[in-house]
């Protein structure tokens, strides 16, 4: 990938346009007005489609919906007890617990191995990095649903490849292995591959074209000083690439946090979902598979807030070093 | 380091690099590869490197199946509106976050970002109960409008960085030669932005082409879903899994993604690092 001029890290000025000071009055009403009118429209779609079920989904977490609603009774208002019901249940932090070691777990591979591929296309021949570059857009770009389609053939515990290949090598143990079914442990690590396998690439590639950004003769100079590799990424390449960074770190655990497809499409393939659900999938089976709509609102607050509390210390540096305010 | 050792460390980086590249390609190889085979193969001689017998028949049958080309209908529909109502009003936005300070421009900017973490499976269900209400479930109206709303935050962060990279000065400069505000941006910037457009209408198109979760829980009826749900479905149907089926099928959804990714998907990064690195 080359690097686009546009993105410089260091150019962040773009000036905002000076204050049309020679107008007439009204038409520099119009102008004050202008971007509140710009913004009508996709405020209003966005406050449609998603502002306004999120205010739903807030009054509903306070109600509970039972039989008598199925019948169309109105929802009676229970305010904290869906709230308290959640946080007594021990199943619940099994699952959050599950979810946040997964979360943790995934984001740290992505990231790990991301930069890692991305500092290793600085260092091979063109032709090299750009056979790397393709393999990695490909991986990128194929629809979750279908990855998870292809893992869940090459874990195939009679047909998958994964199992004959482990045989061949001489690990006659995982002869008919399955996957899925085995444990809550070995389904996340076929779960966690497939994120992993799809979400490395935009890691990657974007940690590169940042890495290009990197001015070659600052780094030479301080090679030249005797700065061994270690601290020349510490001090110099780091500092200029650490936006970047932030930004899919945050991305990483938002994503992950609130996985869905590739669970749930896993689980249609395995035992109990009991055993396997995170939190997206515990809220999908507890309010769409079981109508007891209050008690997953309640649920996917925790959740929000979940998210809130993990990332809200990095959406903060990120605007304090993107110059994002 | 000396000449010799250097090269041979270079060597080194390259061979560990092409050992990735093909680790990673692996499972879309895997992917043509069984959709290749004859249906039974797999059940008699186990997986297999190479398809020795080359056959079309997964891809016949799938084309052949009628629920297939109701599913490609579906999600041609809802990602087209979805993108190009999400690309008019994103550009709308974009322009008043790029080029005006106002009050309460920032705390747009935060909202933006913040927006983005609200999971789709925390939303989910009163987004289901209002389409429902609306009588809007199983329609390509009603999840167009959720798609709308899942892909506008980051069609406008990107957008937002693209707007940024044309320097304002020229839309100054042609005020100066009489252009109204308006008439400048049309005339200088818009025109700039037309690769940013494309890539922007691209990722958004993807992302509703790919979506699964809210097309699960809104297209509830059979018949009308769109393909990520038939793909799920189609697997969930074959019992004793016709593999080489299931395979084609997903290459048939990959396919027409990996080629217009392929094309865009520079712009596409860089326009996320834009947004990352930029006011």
């Amino acid at each position: 990938m080359t690097a686009q001029p546009q993105v410089l890290p260091g150019g962040a000025g773009s000036s905002p346009a000076p204050p049309p000071e020679r107008r007439a009055g009204s038409s520099r009403t119009l102008v004050r007005l202008t971007p509140f009118l710009l913004l009508l429209l996709p405020v209003g779609l966005v406050a449609l489609a998603l502002g306004y079920p999120l205010w739903r989904q807030v009054v509903m977490s306070f109600q509970e919906f039972g039989l008598a609603q199925q019948f169309g009774q109105p929802p009676e208002f229970v305010w904290l007890s869906n709230y308290t019901a959640i946080l007594s249940d021990g199943y619940f932090w099994t699952v959050t617990a599950r979810s946040l070691v997964f979360t943790a777990a995934c984001a740290a591979a992505t990231m790990f191995v991301g930069v890692g591929l991305a500092v290793m296309m600085q260092r091979v021949t063109a032709a090299v990095r750009v056979l790397l570059q393709v393999v990695l857009v490909f991986a990128w770009a194929t629809p979750v649903i279908a990855a998870v389609a292809i893992w869940k053939l090459m874990v195939d515990h009679r047909h998958g490849v994964v199992n004959a290949v482990l045989v061949t090598l001489g690990l006659e143990q995982f002869q008919g292995f399955h996957w899925l079914q085995e444990s809550t442990g070995t389904f996340l690590l076929v779960a966690g591959t497939v994120i992993v396998w799809a979400s490395t690439p935009l890691v990657a590639l974007a940690t590169f074209a940042a890495l290009t950004q990197v001015d070659d003769s600052v780094v030479e100079a301080a090679q030249l000083d005797g700065a061994g590799l270690l601290r020349r990424l510490r001090y110099i390449v780091l500092p200029i690439i650490k936006p970047v960074l932030i930004l899919l770190a945050i991305l990483q655990v938002i994503w992950d946090l609130r996985v869905f497809a590739q669970i749930y499409s896993l689980q249609q393939g395995a035992g109990s979902s009991r055993a396997t659900n995170l939190l997206g999938t515990y809220i999908y089976h507890t309010g769409i598979g079981g109508g007891n709509y209050g008690m997953a609102s309640a649920l996917a607050m925790v959740m929000l807030a979940i998210l809130v509390v993990l990332t809200w210390r990095y959406v903060r540096l990120l605007g304090k070093q993107g110059d994002l305010t | 380091m000396n000449p010799t050792s250097r090269r041979r460390s270079k060597l080194v980086v390259n061979g560990a690099a092409i050992a990735i590249a093909l680790l990673w390609i692996f499972p879309i190889y895997w992917m043509i590869n069984v959709s290749l085979q004859p249906s039974g193969q797999m059940r008699i001689d186990g997986p297999t490197v190479l398809p020795f017998d080359f056959t079309p028949d997964a891809y016949l049958g799938v084309l052949n199946d009628s629920s297939f080309w109701t599913s490609l209908t579906m999600s041609l529909r809802v990602s087209l509106l979805s993108v190009a109502v999400a690309l008019v009003s994103a550009t709308l936005a974009a322009v008043a976050l790029s080029r005006f300070r106002f009050r309460g421009r920032t705390g747009m900017v935060v909202a933006v970002l913040i927006i983005q973490m609200i999971p789709a499976e925390a939303l989910f269900i009163s987004q289901f109960r209002m389409l429902s209400g609306w009588g809007l479930i199983n329609t390509v109206t009603g999840l167009s409008l959720l798609y709308v709303g899942t892909v506008m935050p980051f069609i406008v962060w990107m957008l937002k960085g693209f707007v940024d990279s044309v320097p304002a000065d020229l839309e100054e400069a042609a005020m100066i030669d009489g252009c109204t505000k308006v008439g400048a941006f049309f005339r200088v910037t818009f025109p700039l932005l037309g690769p940013g457009l494309v890539a922007t209408g691209v990722f958004g198109f993807l992302v509703s082409w790919n979506e699964f979760t809210l097309a699960l829980v809104i297209l509830s009826s059979g018949g009308r879903v769109t393909l990520p749900v038939w793909l799920q479905s189609f697997q969930e149907g074959m019992t004793g899994t016709d593999w080489a089926g299931v395979m084609a099928g997903s290459a048939l959804i990959a396919i027409p993604v990996l080629i217009l990714f392929s094309i865009v998907q520079k712009r596409m990064a860089s326009g996320l690092v834009a947004g990352a690195v930029k006011g």
